[in-house]
């Protein structure tokens, strides 16, 4: 039997006192790797699987780290006392942090054996397979649903949105405490009618589940810079408070629970 | 569980007026009060002091300006003009005089004072030399330890100057059983007295001066009964006119025979708190358990359907304002250290009863609202929290963190009440405790604490240990060794462990003197006859008196001598990357910075009086080219500073207290011992023991400014840590790992308080959830045994000064949804983006 402490896997962040991102006082796991390069994307850094330098902050960073279960347990484990008085607990996220599957899944079996309420975000994008597994290490689930338009999914994201879209039944189906999160984007999702149709298919899953709408924000502009990368929305202004309140009544009206903000 | 009416209520219209009254002009000094003490004085010279004090006392109270203020319901005021201040004397009046001409324009708390004043003052000073405690306290001191305070080693300046303060008398019996009902109480043990006994004398001339000042304070009350009677005579507005005939009828009884309804509460408790306030300069007297005594008459109140809530509310809104009513004329350099014109009366909410059950009440939240309501800097509102705090309470105080005011401060009934225990409080007394001035935790109305008795800046020894002992050119420490020559870790703190030692010693001499000068000059009997034993003693809180007492001198700069300690240990000691010859050149020459321009005006100050001292001529052009020299450092080579800027970049390597980092964290456990433990060892004149706090006020801006350079890479005359918290900038990974480093410092044995400052976003705090999550967050500190937390959340000013000066504000966390950074690393466009934000996301 393998020491599920010494897994390995390859994170780029770690960030204590999250409040946004699942219940109560949260520390996040960035895991590093995505497969889906949204336009938006406020993690840049998290896309590519490989290191890599970005100037950030002053500084040049090498981003990207090799570490184990037990190291991540360790600062994981420093919050705890906010986990139990917060109903908090740790979030993985990235990235993709289901395509590590082998050291997300024993980093989550880990928590749960210190006594850690387990949260992750996700795409959806792994094989049905590889979710399966994870369902019985996790507590709640985020998953984004960023459009219910396939062709207009794969323009903005590079990936059609029909498995994610199967997925996320499916896990619903199978009974996971489930919120769809999606990210409201200026130019791709942010008309009534799109945002309708997202609250539409939350309506339809198995179970109740909630909506939260996340409104654009630039806060990843400086790390594009940093990768010497072009930043698709350079010069586009965050999501308008207004703006965000009618998408949010859309979705309500639909006969969702719905929020704005994780 | 209990049940809580915890609807908003609005703020009335008397409210702000009375606000924009009491902040329409500069707090002005007057000299009633001095002129009326000096009358009586010249009249009882054969008296013995305790009774010369009542007797002055009463010369006030019968003869001092009276005034109520426009639409005020709850009334007594010190001074004619609103947030006045009265004169004191008998503990000091050197430094008002020399600064007569320039208290007005200071930078930090100024005062306007008329030339009639300056005049009236004038001609009772001379009556005052020699007969001050602080001449007396200077008379009794030992010549090293007045050396080590000219030197800023530490600084008793505030009980060397005024009065004490610090207490928390018995509001809850004085309301009930009035002055009349004290003073029956000490007749009676006046009677059990036998003139033979040993101690007849002492105590016969004290309870009669107790008896003499509940007179005094019942003529005072009368007074206002009888001007609000006038007033409401001549008063055509039928309203007014009614209110006025009420304050009349509460003035009349309340004070003398004690209160039967909330009114009358009020209006008593207000005339307890403000005539304390004018029988000595003391600062931090503090209403205390407000909710907790209050509570009764408003329950009786409500029952019988004679009171409202919202006229409760009104009348509480008007004690809030009464207490920044209240003011103090500081010396210049003790106005910097506790500036803001801040009494700090400390007055507290929620916590537990005495029987260990929760205390909340619906007076709890209306203190909370009052807060809300008047966003003033008085009351210092403190909260209790326990494991069986209701949430809601929790809540509706994240609210009002979130206003941004700084209040209330938070703190944790489950150390501080072992805390007190340890220092021989019972379960009971210790259950029922309240915070004095800014943290300090004691039992009411049955303590002396003393609790403010000195700054002890711990970066200073450090500093003499590089020096042996010298500074300025004077042996001012012991002489510890040549610290080049240390060849281990444990000879370099062995040596920082004797000069605090010596240090402390003095300081304890310091404070022993001003304690005996207090006793033979200052006895104070009006707030005396308010705490226990002092009548049963049959003597004066001075004079050892209280059930409990204590001295707590706080030291602070915690963060900055762990850190330093640490660098030195790894950098000199286990990884040699420098000698300790290499980082000693580096602090005497400041890392090889230029110094501050107000540390250099100093600098060239002392130089110039050494060079006329000398004979020498002191030229323009002289001063000029060691300014420049100063400012620039240009006395250091190119290749000298290009070894210190390495230096400081090692040092920067160096893990830092503050980062959840168990070995250095430890570190800092072990630095505070060395003052909190050493300090128990001694003993107070009341008969008390020695107990440390550990927090600097503001006090480590300007004492900061007479540091040099510490090992930690601290620039020379810049201000050393706030509080137990980690150095401005050094924590970088966020509240929960700043708060558990410095949950690992020992904050039961600092039963004197400790202070811990955390700055937050007010997005952080958005919504309930936010306000949830920031509850929560405190309890989690609470259960690692932090002692006390306090928040700003920063408003869109901080924001915009972080933008301008972002070296301040290195660990300035902004969080936005699903995205967290450190403010300062952020575009400036992004910033902006944030601080329009801030404004939103405010009252959400």
């Amino acid at each position: 039997m393998h020491n599920i402490l010494e897994t390995k896997g390859r994170i780029f962040d770690i960030q204590r006192y999250s409040i946004h991102d699942g219940p109560g006082i949260r520390t996040i796991v960035f895991l590093k790797g995505c497969a889906l390069r949204c336009r938006w994307c406020c993690n840049p850094e998290s896309q590519s699987f490989e290191p890599q330098n970005m100037f950030f902050g002053g500084k040049n960073e090498l981003v990207g780290e090799d570490v184990t279960v037990g190291e991540v347990l360790k600062t994981v484990q420093k919050d705890i006392f906010y986990y139990r008085r917060s109903g908090g607990g740790v979030t993985l996220s990235g990235g993709e942090a289901m395509l590590q599957p082998d050291f997300a899944n024993d980093l989550l079996e880990a928590c749960h054996m210190a006594g850690i309420n387990t949260c992750i975000e996700t795409t959806g994008i792994a094989k049905w397979e590889v979710i399966e597994r994870f369902l019985g290490n996790l507590d709640y689930v985020l998953m984004d649903i960023k459009h219910m338009n396939n062709e207009k999914h794969l323009e903005y994201t590079k990936q059609p949105n029909t498995k994610i879209i199967e997925h996320a039944i499916k896990i619903a189906a199978a009974g996971a405490d489930l919120t769809i999160r999606t990210p409201v984007i200026p130019g791709f999702n942010d008309n009534v009618e799109d945002i309708e149709d997202i609250a539409k298919f939350v309506k339809l899953l198995p179970g109740e589940h909630h909506l939260h709408l996340l409104p654009y924000h630039r806060l990843g502009e400086d790390k594009y810079a940093g990768l010497n990368r072009d930043y698709f929305y350079k010069g586009i202004p965050p999501m308008d408070t207004e703006r965000m309140k009618v998408l949010l009544d859309a979705a309500k009206r639909v006969g969702i629970e719905a929020q704005i903000g994780g | 569980m209990k049940q809580f009416d915890t609807t908003d209520l609005p703020v009335k219209p008397r409210i702000k007026k009375l606000i924009a009254d009491l902040f329409e002009k500069l707090p002005e000094i007057e000299a009633d009060r001095a002129v009326l003490l000096t009358q009586s004085y010249k009249q009882t010279e054969n008296l013995p002091i305790i009774k010369r004090r009542a007797l002055a006392f009463y010369n006030i109270c019968e003869n001092i300006p009276i005034t109520i203020r426009d639409m005020e319901l709850v009334v007594g005021s010190a001074t004619k003009a609103p947030r006045g201040c009265q004169v004191f004397p008998e503990y000091s009046y050197e430094w008002l005089e020399a600064e007569f001409d320039t208290v007005e324009k200071r930078e930090a708390d100024p005062f306007y004072i008329s030339e009639e004043t300056k005049a009236k003052l004038k001609e009772v000073y001379p009556y005052w030399k020699n007969k001050t405690t602080s001449e007396l306290a200077t008379a009794y001191m030992a010549p090293e330890a007045r050396l080590a305070i000219e030197h800023n080693m530490f600084t008793p300046g505030n009980y060397f100057y005024n009065g004490i303060g610090h207490f928390t008398v018995d509001y809850g019996k004085i309301i009930k059983i009035g002055y009349r009902g004290l003073m029956e109480e000490t007749a009676a043990e006046l009677s059990k007295l036998n003139i033979f006994d040993a101690d007849y004398i002492r105590r016969k001339e004290f309870l009669e001066s107790v008896i003499i000042c509940c007179d005094a304070a019942t003529i005072y009350a009368k007074r206002y009964a009888a001007l609000a009677k006038d007033m409401a005579d001549s008063c055509p507005d039928p309203e007014r006119k009614a209110e006025l005939l009420t304050i009349s009828k509460n003035c009349k009884k309340a004070p003398e025979y004690g209160a039967t309804s909330f009114y009358e509460a009020c209006q008593c408790f207000w005339f307890i708190q403000m005539l304390l306030q004018v029988e000595s300069s003391g600062h931090s007297i503090s209403p205390g358990r407000f909710d907790q005594y209050m509570y009764p008459y408003y329950k009786a109140d409500m029952d019988k359907g004679i009171l409202t809530r919202e006229f409760a509310q009104e009348l509480t809104d008007c004690i809030w304002v009464k207490l920044n009513d209240l003011n103090k004329c500081r010396d210049a350099a003790s106005a910097e250290g506790f500036a803001g014109y801040s009494l700090f009366q400390n007055l507290c909410a929620g916590g537990q009863t005495e029987d260990g059950l929760d205390a909340t009440n619906d007076m709890s939240f209306i203190c909370i609202q009052a807060s809300m309501h008047t966003r003033l800097p008085a009351p210092s509102f403190s909260v209790r929290v326990w494991n069986g705090t209701p949430n809601i309470f929790m809540i509706k105080c994240a609210e009002l963190t979130r206003t941004g005011i700084g209040l209330p401060a938070y703190y944790n009934d489950e150390v501080i009440i072992p805390a007190l225990m340890s220092r021989g409080a019972t379960l009971q007394e210790a259950r029922g405790y309240n915070i004095i001035g800014c943290v300090e935790p004691q039992v009411p109305h049955k303590t002396d604490g003393w609790h403010d008795a000195a700054f002890f800046n711990m970066c200073r020894p450090l500093e003499l240990v590089f020096s042996n002992g010298m500074d300025k050119g004077v042996q001012v420490g012991l002489k510890t060794g040549d610290v080049t020559k240390f060849n281990t870790f444990d000879q370099f703190l062995n040596a920082y462990k004797l000069q605090m030692q010596y240090f402390i010693q003095l300081l304890v001499n310091a404070d022993n003197a001003i304690d005996c000068a207090h006793a033979d000059r200052c006895p104070l009997p009006f707030q005396s006859a308010m705490i226990d034993d002092c009548i049963t003693k049959g003597k004066s809180l001075q004079e050892g008196g209280a059930k409990y007492n204590f001295t707590g001198p706080q030291g602070f700069g915690i963060a900055n001598v762990a850190d330093s300690l640490y660098a030195i240990k790894t950098l000199v000691y286990d990884e040699k990357k420098v000698t300790i010859s290499q980082y000693k050149d580096a602090l005497m020459n400041n890392f090889g910075k230029g110094y501050t321009k107000k540390a250099i005006s100093n600098m060239l100050k002392e130089a110039a009086e050494h060079l006329s001292a000398q004979g020498k001529p002191v030229t323009k052009e002289i001063l000029n080219d060691m300014f420049e020299a100063l400012r620039d450092n240009t006395l250091c080579t190119d290749a000298e500073k290009a070894a210190y800027d390495k230096l400081l970049s090692l040092i920067d390597d160096v893990p830092k207290y503050g980062n959840d980092i168990e070995e250095v964290d430890m570190f800092a456990r072990n630095s505070a011992y060395i003052y909190t433990r050493e300090l128990e060892k001694y003993k107070n004149p009341r008969g008390g023991m020695y107990q440390a706090g550990l927090y600097p006020v503001s006090a480590n801006v300007p004492l900061g400014e007479q540091t040099g350079a510490t090992p930690d890479g601290r620039l020379a005359n810049t201000p050393v840590a706030d509080g137990v918290g980690p150095f401005s900038g050094k924590d970088k990974f966020g509240p929960t790992a700043a708060t558990n480093s410095v949950s690992v410092l020992d904050h039961a044995i600092a039963s004197n308080g400790t202070l811990y400052n955390q700055k937050f976003h007010p997005s952080a705090l958005a919504g309930l959830s936010g306000l949830q999550s920031f509850a929560d967050y405190i309890r989690a500190y609470f259960d690692r045994k932090g002692m006390h937390m306090q928040f700003n959340v920063v408003s869109r000013e901080t924001l915009l000064d972080a933008q301008a000066h972002p070296d301040q504000y290195k660990s300035l966390v902004v969080r936005v949804a699903g995205y967290s950074a450190l403010f300062t690393t952020l575009s400036k466009s992004l910033q902006d983006d944030i601080i329009n934000r801030t404004e939103q996301t405010f009252g959400m």
